[in-house]
């Protein structure tokens, strides 16, 4: 009888240790992350392009990298998003109830989501090679939009396979066709599970390095044209803290806490809109 | 009017199943885009040439990879024996015995984890843990720089913490409570509900999890590529720095246009990554969809 006792205190014990120990890793990570990158940012750090010398230590900001993950993360997460939206509604209005094509559909996408964003890289680089383009912000947006795809996809499939049937049913009884159903009643009923889809799918290509290191080059000037090279916040961690330079290491701590906390926004963003939307959401 | 919106609902039909297609075909066209473009290296080299041998040197024309498998496999490993017993017990914490409290601050902890980029993890590892695990190794009286494979487990383990925590929490969640409660009624302790009901009933789903989990360890990069060293040998240690195969791409995509077969070789090595992945993830898939039909 007290052995069993024991065993359960041991193992609660572990669990609780843990749970405690997996909690203070993500605290560590962002203590440290704040409080390195806290040291070395400064007004300059995103008002400013880089300057001459900037990689030995010398003046200037990483502007060109905020301002270029932001064009390509939102480009990606719109392209994705106009890929998504035909796939989810084909699967949940157009596709027979139990159709085998969907769940192949739905098959690949899963697949896809775990394969690593470097292959993705890959693939870019090697129709770049096939095209003889060079590296350029379209290429990225379009590398990172088929990483986001899968996982935007099956985001928003999961939040349409929610809605209730009785929804389209007095959509179609009114005269409504499907299209009208599908991109019209049901794309309303869906929304705040779609902004919170598309929330965290641009938190995730603003995060991404392995696939913009093939594809969208780098570059110290702020993005211009969709076909020139654009700098990205990653990558900008990446190459300062590549750099022997004490003083460029602590810009590429302040850069990868800009790229935090832009993270940790739109997480709570995504939150928060989740929260508020679902208030007009017909039960 | 009347026929216009038909028209619209038509063509829409049409163009949604071919978006709808074309987003399965898309893996087909990833595969085969990596494959042609290895292939003028498979043509110089046989596979076994480049997956057994250990010699890499791209400008004398040797492309060796074990190395770099050896590397990705020993970081794999090291990562799942760290994350697999810390994210088990977790998840049963959080299913089985954790209050509502608890669980509610657990989530956006665990949703948070998930969405740190990788680079973050790979500053925070150059920060924090390469310098532990180099105080580490002077405590066995090894030298070391910390940039090694335990480095690059840790890091790798907590990257995947919420992966296999959010999946083997909904397994078990998934468990009907009447399972729970007949175990609990014969006398059974907590912990032996635990034991033998759930975990043996949650045990495909859990190694579903797990394989997930392996397979985004597997292919993580750049993460990986900031603490493990990069040295292009079979690692001996733990404390010995390993060059994982996804560092390897990432590391040398600037030169390798300028040296013969080399974008070949590393394109070769991104479609080996692609088809272990795959591998994992359909397993993965398969395990789950077993259950989930199970269950309904």
């Amino acid at each position: 009888m007290d052995l069993r006792k024991t065993e359960e205190n041991i193992f609660k014990g572990l669990m609780i240790a843990s749970t405690l120990a997996i909690a203070l890793c993500t605290g560590l990570i962002l203590v440290t992350i704040f409080v390195k990158g806290f040291s070395a940012l400064s007004i300059d750090m995103i008002t400013q392009t880089p300057k001459g010398g900037f990689y030995l230590g010398k003046e200037g900001g990483i502007l060109n990298a905020i301002a270029g993950s932001l064009y390509l993360a939102s480009g990606a997460t719109f392209l994705s998003f106009c890929m998504s939206m035909p796939v989810v509604v084909y699967m949940n209005v157009y596709a027979k109830r139990n159709s085998g094509f969907v769940s192949l559909v739905r098959f690949f996408l899963d697949i896809m989501s775990g394969i690593p964003s470097i292959v993705y890289g890959a693939f870019g680089f090697s129709i770049m090679l096939l095209l003889g383009l060079r590296a350029s912000l379209l290429l990225g947006i379009i590398s990172v939009a088929i990483l986001i795809f899968p996982l935007m996809c099956r985001a928003i499939d999961e939040i349409f396979k929610m809605i209730p049937d009785e929804l389209g049913d007095v959509s179609y009884s009114l005269g409504a066709t499907k299209f009208e159903t599908g991109f019209k009643v049901l794309v309303r009923q869906a929304m705040p599970g779609i902004s919170t889809a598309i929330l965290l799918s641009f938190g995730r290509a603003i995060g991404d390095a392995a696939t913009v290191l093939f594809t969208a080059g780098f570059t110290d000037s702020l993005p211009g044209s969709l076909l020139r090279p654009i700098a990205t916040l990653p990558l900008a961690v990446f190459f300062q803290l590549g750099t022997p330079v004490a003083e460029v290491k602590e810009r590429a701590y302040a850069s990868a806490l800009i790229l935090t906390i832009i993270v940790l926004a739109i997480s709570i963003i995504a939150r928060f809109l989740c929260r508020k939307f679902t208030v007009h959401i017909i039960k | 009017m009347f026929e216009k919106r038909i028209f619209i609902d038509r063509t829409a039909e049409k163009l949604t199943f071919l978006m709808a297609s074309l987003s399965c075909i898309l893996l087909v066209i990833i595969a085969w885009g990596l494959l042609k473009r290895s292939f003028p290296i498979m043509e110089e080299k046989s596979l076994a040439d480049l997956l057994l041998t250990s010699s890499w040197k791209p400008l004398k024309g040797n492309f060796g990879f074990l190395p770099f498998i050896m590397g990705s496999l020993y970081v794999t490993a090291v990562a799942m024996m760290i994350a697999v017993p810390f994210s088990i017990l977790t998840s049963i914490y959080l299913s089985e015995y954790a209050g509502r409290r608890i669980k509610n601050a657990a989530e956006p902890v665990i949703d948070l984890l998930a969405g740190i980029p990788s680079v973050v993890y790979g500053v925070w590892g150059i920060l924090t843990v390469v310098p532990f695990v180099k105080y580490l190794a002077g405590l066995f009286g090894v030298f070391t720089t910390g940039y090694s494979v335990l480095s690059a487990g840790i890091v790798l383990a907590i990257m995947i913490f919420p992966i296999i925590i959010n999946l083997s929490t909904e397994i078990f969640q998934s468990i009907p409570l009447e399972l729970r409660n007949a175990s609990l009624s014969l006398g059974a302790t907590k912990w032996q509900t635990v034991k033998f009901v759930l975990i043996p009933k949650a045990m495909p789903g859990i190694i579903a999890a797990i394989v997930l989990g392996l397979s985004r360890a597997f292919g993580e990069t750049m993460a990986v590529l900031m603490v493990a060293g990069n040295v292009a040998q079979t690692p001996g240690s733990l404390f010995d720095p390993a060059y994982p195969l996804p560092a390897l791409i990432a590391n040398n995509y600037g030169e390798m246009l300028s040296i013969p077969l080399y974008d070949s070789a590393l394109l070769f090595a991104a479609f080996i990554l692609l088809g272990i992945v795959l591998v994992f993830n359909i397993i993965s898939k398969i395990i789950l969809l077993r259950i989930t039909r199970n269950t309904q």
